[in-house]
């Protein structure tokens, strides 16, 4: 500190950091979460009409049970690189790598480069951690075309442009191992993505972000378990995902009051062979498509209350797929959700959530009970 | 689709072909204070921009996309630093794809540390609430180490525009001289302040209570960043009934309910402070923070009494 002072004049960039032995250290962080939750219809059996979905892709647990619980490390690896892994700790006791990626810092001209596993970058939602989500569980859209949340291994290329309105283009090149890719086709390159961002404020008391994405896969022998068994496909898929998000605080002090109203709308076309559970393989061509919209208010600091409206459309198949996975029955899933949360700082909320929920051909009464926690270094969140 | 990716081609074209300023240098001020000091060093060099305003409470601001674009094109970053900006900062330099301005290098610039810190912690623990490791932040307010900082900003200002060295020195001069002139004034203004007891909102005003000896007499938020509760402004108000304070003052940004409530049951006044510059209708810049700051203070002394 004695040295801090003697420099104060000088031209120096030295940090006089209190804590120089603890700042080589990455920041740790976990995230604490765990539901309870309360389901008229056993989730073992849910069922989405018209829609093949991926592993672990569900409703959500009955009673209690432990959610996203995550560890966090992160630091800047040298003056060039930025290193992240977050390790997603599963209430069965076993843990899978979330996110592990390393990032460029010093590119310059507005690039960013990355390497490793992430979430893609399409969407709005996509790339959020589920401890940020405003509502326990993921929308419709993002459960059926996107098993929740599209993560993949691979690069991807960021450029934010020199101008005065946020405009920023990316890609990635991706494995394809995941939902809605399968079998790392392509050897090991079977997904592929372009994104563009816009955003800006409008006035102090109002900012935006609004996004278009596309994300073409690939799958080869995609399996997607299901209470009749299990369903094969292999093709190329196409998705657009059109994304905007807009926030009002009043003189953007979010401090008491704030709003936020965010919709996305995700579009899928697929063509390939599939293979339902105990059929046969059969040509399959179609499309899918969904939207959400939700607001999340927040009348008093600490106190949200959010609405969400979300809903499914698919074409009638052919058919040689009547009675499985694929056949709509008739039936366009639809959900509405109301929640409430109450934050005591920052770093601890808890949430109470009721979905009706008219996805399945049952209607569902769901309650959530859920706390999420954070600990350790203090993360930054985007947009 | 198609009309949506036409209408999205469409605004990115518009956004391309905006023109870049006209400055030496582009500048990212995080907070209002110290866009204004950049704004006394560096005058027409700069185009400045601060992500905050005085209304704004700058440990919680959104990483807007506004702010990265803004990022993206600066030549120098000035915040306060000390982990004040932690919750949004690091987010947007890591988006903002721009080298210049990263940590450790000459575009990055820290006021609070050039300065000595007051309340580095010697232990952290969140169940203190939310501290800061590297000591209070909130340094803008101790018009001091505003001369100390400013003697840095300006060799900062001339490392990263060598070619304008004289006339960088030239205005950092002719601050100093307006500064010190300014800072005998307000030390004499001050004077009937000394020792005062002062009950404050949030633990934001160390600085100031160290340049003109006040004394804190207790604060509403029960622990840094936790809102005023009930049974705290109680344990306070039966605390200030033992040995009373003369006022009780809080940020333009923060909510007056509390510090009225107070000052309706104990009877001292409740002052609202700019905080920052822009943060009332006399703090339009550097000078006018501090002139309206003690205006309203040595007010308030004279209306306790």
């Amino acid at each position: 500190m004695k040295l801090c002072r003697l420099f104060v004049a000088a031209t120096l960039a030295l940090p006089c950091a209190s804590h120089a032995g603890e700042s080589f250290n990455p920041d740790i962080s976990l995230i604490l979460s765990g539901t309870y939750g309360q389901l008229q219809h056993d989730p073992a059996n849910y069922l989405l009409p018209g829609f093949p979905l991926a592993e672990e892709t569900g409703p959500g647990e009955r009673g209690f049970s432990l959610g996203e619980s995550e560890l966090v490390l992160s630091a800047n690896i040298d003056p060039d690189w930025y290193g992240m892994l977050t390790l997603a700790l599963g209430g069965d006791g076993t843990s899978s790598v979330e996110n592990a990626y390393v990032q460029t810092t010093s590119l310059g001209h507005g690039v960013t480069g990355r390497a490793g596993r992430f979430f893609s970058g399409i969407g709005y939602l996509n790339e959020q951690h589920a401890h940020t989500w405003d509502f326990v569980d993921a929308a419709l859209p993002y459960r059926a075309l996107l098993g929740n949340q599209y993560q993949d291994d691979g690069v991807q290329l960021r450029w934010v442009a020199p101008t005065a309105l946020f405009t920023e283009l990316g890609g990635e090149w991706l494995n394809g191992a995941n939902f809605p890719a399968g079998g790392s086709a392509n050897g090991g390159r079977g997904a592929w993505s372009a994104f563009v961002h816009l955003g800006d404020d409008v006035g102090e008391s109002h900012s935006w972000r609004a996004g278009l994405s596309w994300l073409a896969t690939k799958a080869v022998e995609r399996l997607t378990p299901s209470a009749a068994g299990d369903d094969l496909f292999s093709g190329n898929s196409q998705l657009l995902v059109a994304d905007f998000v807009w926030k009002w605080a009043p003189q953007g002090n979010n401090y008491e009051r704030n709003f936020k109203l965010q919709g996305e709308y995700l579009h899928n076309q697929s063509e390939g062979d599939f293979t339902p559970a105990g059929g046969l393989a059969a040509p399959y061509s179609g499309n899918s498509s969904g939207w959400y919209l939700q607001g999340i208010y927040q009348l008093i600091h600490g106190w949200r209350v959010g609405l969400r409206h979300d809903q499914l459309k698919t074409d009638t198949p052919d058919a040689a797929f009547t009675g499985t996975v694929l056949d709509t029955q008739g039936h366009t899933p639809t959900r509405n959700s109301v929640m409430v949360d109450y934050a005591n700082s920052e770093f601890s909320r808890l949430r109470l959530q009721y979905n009706r929920d008219e996805s399945s051909l049952v209607t569902d009464h769901q309650w959530f009970l859920q706390y999420q926690m954070s600990l350790g270094a203090h993360g930054a969140h985007s947009f | 689709m198609k009309n949506v990716i036409r209408i999205f081609a469409s605004l990115v074209l518009v956004a391309a072909f905006q023109p870049a300023s006209a400055a030496d240098l582009d500048v990212f001020a995080c907070e209002p204070e110290w866009a204004a000091l950049t704004q006394e060093l560096a005058g027409t060099r700069a185009e400045i921009t601060s992500a905050t305003t005085a209304h704004q409470d700058p440990h919680h601001i959104q990483a807007r996309p506004s702010l990265i674009a803004k990022l993206r094109r600066a030549d120098l970053l000035v915040c306060s630093g000390a982990e004040l900006e932690i919750g949004w900062l690091p987010m947007l330099l890591r988006q903002s794809g721009n080298n210049a301005i990263q940590p450790g290098k000459p575009g990055y610039f820290e006021a609070a540390m050039q300065v000595e810190r007051l309340e580095v912690p010697t232990t952290v623990d969140r169940a203190m609430g939310d501290v800061h490791p590297s000591g209070n932040p909130h340094v803008q307010l101790d018009p001091r180490r505003i001369a100390t900082i400013a003697t840095a900003l300006t060799a900062r200002l001339k490392q990263l525009d060598p070619a304008h060295a004289a006339d960088y020195d030239a205005r950092g001069a002719d601050f100093a001289k307006r500064w010190q002139a300014a800072l005998a004034r307000w030390n004499a203004q001050a004077a009937p302040l000394h020792g005062v007891r002062v009950v404050v909102h949030h633990q934001g005003w160390a600085y100031l209570f160290d340049w003109l000896e006040l004394q804190q007499a207790g604060q509403l938020e029960p622990k840094p960043g936790v809102p005023p509760s009930a049974a705290h402004l109680a344990e306070l108000k039966a605390e200030l009934a033992a040995k009373p304070a003369r006022m009780v003052i809080y940020a333009a940004y923060q909510e007056s309910r509390p510090a009225e409530w107070l000052s309706h049951e104990t009877g001292m006044p409740a002052v609202e402070l700019p905080f920052t510059v822009g943060g009332s209708d006399g703090a339009k810049d550097l000078f006018g923070l501090f002139d309206d700051t003690l205006a309203k203070m040595v007010g308030a002394l004279h209306e306790s009494r």
